[in-house]
């Protein structure tokens, strides 16, 4: 079986703006990859895109995942096939518990009616590992979170949902120094033979807890630099201009 | 002004309850309005004269006055010659359910109502067109003193506190509706609750309107002595017509000093019912009042609860929900007036518009000079689901006593693309993302109400919901 998420020549424009100009990325199960770029590179532009956001318009280029073009499937179909993004800025939606919330996306993605009892002991055991209390699945989603909170419940979003391919936009920033370790430890469980894992960021600190497989580097929605993690250790010395002056 | 239309064919909730049922008529008038026809339901309910020249009165004021400027789209929509103003198919009301007229059972076995009677209720009432079929209390309630009857029965029992407490709340002079329902009342419940006496468990009334074209005018009056509680709960629906018809009600609640009383309505009338209320409650010293407004259905509802605080230290609570569907206009709101020290007061409405429908927050806040030291709090927020609904504000304040403290919210939002997407990206379906950012945004209310009326709202609005894009 073909277990790959691939982006192919991939273009996306919002508001009649290219953005994504021509990216290319494979990933195979197993793998987890890094991206890292300047503000406004198009990273969240390529997450927002591989999960079907309507506001972004994919003008050419193909996404598929194991195989299959999903470019004209709805978010919540592709959510259903195992995918999966931790938004930057996760958004709230008042009067919804997150632990309703999160029955509902666990009964979606399995297609089914879960069991109560197995659903919430599989919560419990997460929360755990998150080191989340637990009143904090009883308030409204994401309602009046902090940032850190926010970036933690998209990684118990994560880890009761187990995707396939997972986004994680920016998870890093927003947590403070134990939080990142507790997060990265988190995914570093899910991490294995069944999932691919790409990392959008910034610092090269998250990457110390989470070693990626592969570094690439976007500028100007293209990835204009592949390489192992060093690559991001050199990034986080010397820069992007370095990078932009050697093109 | 009048709303936009929509321009997109909508599909319009689903109505479980639009279905009629072949009724026998036993008594009815000819449409229209006349002082024959008061004359005619005085004869054949065995009124006393006092009664008589009442309804006589009210319909002389109902013709004299107008309907208020800001009442919404009301004048050129509907000819009061278009009704029937009185409607009967039986003969009295019934205190078991055997010996009410096999139809009328079977639209209430439809229904579902007479099953929570064992389950839930203190109290039943049941009635269909213009009176009730069935009025029913718990025996041990009645030991207790309790006084549950229609209201045409309560004033043939009780006559002293009937009339003691029968329009001295909201007399016919208030507007032209209560005008209207004074001249042709007929139905609704009297309720009494002895002093001390808590009634813990609800009253219950559904009103049912069956006959076409039809005017259903109840009349309620709700008497909690000192140190009483009760809680009443009614509910509503009609047949979907091609017609129009009306429903105006009245309800008067007196809660003396130390009493709670709690009114709670689920108001699911069909698209073709104009449905114009006045709900008030004049509340003594320390007593507090709470109306739980639920209006989910009707074609225009034009209704404030509204609570009076007469005695020092008072409390007044109006929880308002209103949901607008396509071809609904919700005019809802509440008043609070202090008359009294120390009273406090809430408003908290939520409304949604989708569907092309349209909702109106229409709030009172008023502090008389000697009604010092009193707080007020509203909240009024509107949720709306797409471009083709509507949703506006209308709070009024008028502030003389000293050192009130009186806060005023009020928000408007849209379902906002951010929200769905973040939603369908963890798999759920866009109509279920939308039917919990609305669930969300009502919950607020929802969970100040009891389990089961909770589950109601919650499933009539999910209905409307239904194939709803945001
Ligand atoms: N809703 C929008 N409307 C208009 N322009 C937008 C919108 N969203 C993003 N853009 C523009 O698209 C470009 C790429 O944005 P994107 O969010 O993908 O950048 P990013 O690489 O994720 O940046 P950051 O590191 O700041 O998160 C930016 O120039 C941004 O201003
Ligand atoms: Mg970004």
């Amino acid at each position: 079986m073909n277990e790959t998420f691939e982006i192919v020549d991939l273009h996306a424009r919002i508001e009649e703006r290219e953005i994504l100009r021509g990216l290319n990325l494979t990933i195979r199960k197993g793998e987890v990859h890094a991206i890292m770029g300047p503000n406004g590179s198009g990273k969240s532009t390529l997450a927002n895109a591989i999960m079907g956001n309507p506001k972004y318009e994919v003008t050419a280029g193909e996404i598929r995942l194991k195989g299959e073009n999903i470019l004209n499937l709805p978010t919540e179909e592709r959510a259903r096939k195992g995918l999966f993004l931790a938004f930057q800025y996760p958004c709230e939606v008042p009067g919804v518990r997150t632990a309703n919330f999160l029955k509902l996306a666990c009964n979606a993605r399995a297609g089914k009616e879960l069991d109560t009892m197995d659903f919430y002991d599989k919560l419990q055991e997460k929360m755990k590992v998150l080191d989340i209390e637990e009143k904090f699945v009883r308030r409204y989603l994401n309602e009046g979170f902090s940032g850190g909170e926010k970036k933690r419940n998209e990684i118990l979003q994560m880890l009761m949902l187990e995707p396939e391919f997972a986004v994680l936009d920016e998870t890093d920033s927003g947590l403070d120094i134990d939080a990142l370790k507790i997060v990265c430890e988190g995914v570093n469980k899910l991490r294995g033979p069944d999932i691919g894992i790409l990392i959008i960021t910034h610092y090269e600190r998250m990457l110390r807890y989470i070693t990626p497989d592969y570094v690439h580097i976007l500028v100007e929605g293209r990835l204009v630099r592949s390489g192992g993690p060093e690559l991001a250790a050199h990034l986080e010395q010397f820069g992007y201009d370095w990078i932009t002056k050697k093109q | 002004m009048s709303a936009p239309p929509p321009t997109e064919p909508f599909a319009g909730r689903a109505y479980k309850e639009g279905f009629h049922d072949d009724i026998k008529t036993l008594k009815s008038v000819p449409k229209g309005l006349s002082h024959a026809v008061v004359d005619y339901m005085c004869d054949v309910k065995g009124e006393p004269n006092w009664m008589r020249e009442f309804r006589h009165r009210s319909l002389d004021l109902f013709l004299k006055q107008g309907i208020p400027e800001w009442v919404p789209g009301l004048r050129d929509e509907f000819h009061y010659d278009e009704f029937t103003y009185y409607v009967s198919p039986v003969e009295k009301s019934s205190r078991r359910w055997e010996d009410v007229p096999e139809e009328i059972r079977r639209t209430y076995d439809k229904l579902g109502i007479a099953k929570e009677e064992q389950k839930l209720l203190g109290g039943l009432g049941a009635q269909i067109d213009s009176e009730m079929a069935y009025h029913n209390i718990q025996e041990s309630l009645a030991k207790k003193g309790v006084i549950f009857l229609s209201c045409d029965d309560g004033m043939k029992q009780y006559p002293d506190i009937f009339r003691q407490h029968f329009a001295k709340n909201i007399p016919p002079e208030d507007n032209k509706f209560a005008a209207l329902n004074a001249a042709f009342w007929s139905g609704g419940s009297f309720v009494y609750i002895p002093k001390g006496v808590k009634c813990d468990i609800p009253l219950s009334v559904y009103f049912r309107i069956n006959a076409e074209q039809f005017g259903q005018f109840e009349r309620t009056l709700i008497i909690c002595e000192d140190d009483s509680f009760c809680h009443y709960v009614e509910g509503c629906s009609a047949p979907i017509y091609t017609t129009n018809s009306l429903h105006a009600a009245v309800v008067e609640i007196y809660v003396k000093e130390r009493a709670r009383c709690r009114y709670t309505t689920i108001q699911n009338w069909s698209t073709d019912v104009y449905n114009l209320v006045t709900k008030r409650s004049m509340i003594s010293a320390k007593g507090v009042m709470e109306w739980v407004d639920g209006n989910l259905g009707s074609k225009r509802t034009v209704k404030y609860p509204s609570c009076y605080m007469i005695g020092e230290g008072a409390h007044g609570e109006v929880l308002s929900l209103a949901s607008a569907d396509k071809g609904m206009w919700q005019d809802a709101g509440a008043k609070l007036v202090f008359l009294a020290p120390n009273c406090s007061g809430r408003i908290n409405s939520k409304s949604i518009s989708g569907h092309g429908g349209r909702s109106s927050y229409r709030g009172l806040v008023q502090v008389a000079r000697n009604a010092t030291g009193c707080r007020a709090q509203v909240n009024c927020d509107a949720l709306i689901l797409d471009p083709h609904s509507r949703s506006d504000t209308y709070p009024t304040m008028e502030i003389n006593g000293d050192l009130a403290t009186i806060e005023h919210e009020a928000t408007v939002s849209n379902v906002s693309d951010e929200q769905l997407f973040y939603l369908t990206s963890r798999g759920l379906k866009k109509e279920d993302a939308v039917s919990m950012i609305v669930n969300g945004f009502i919950e607020p209310v929802v969970k100040e109400l009891p389990m089961e009326f909770a589950v109601e709202i919650n499933r009539l609005i999910g209905l409307q919901m239904e194939g709803s894009v945001g």
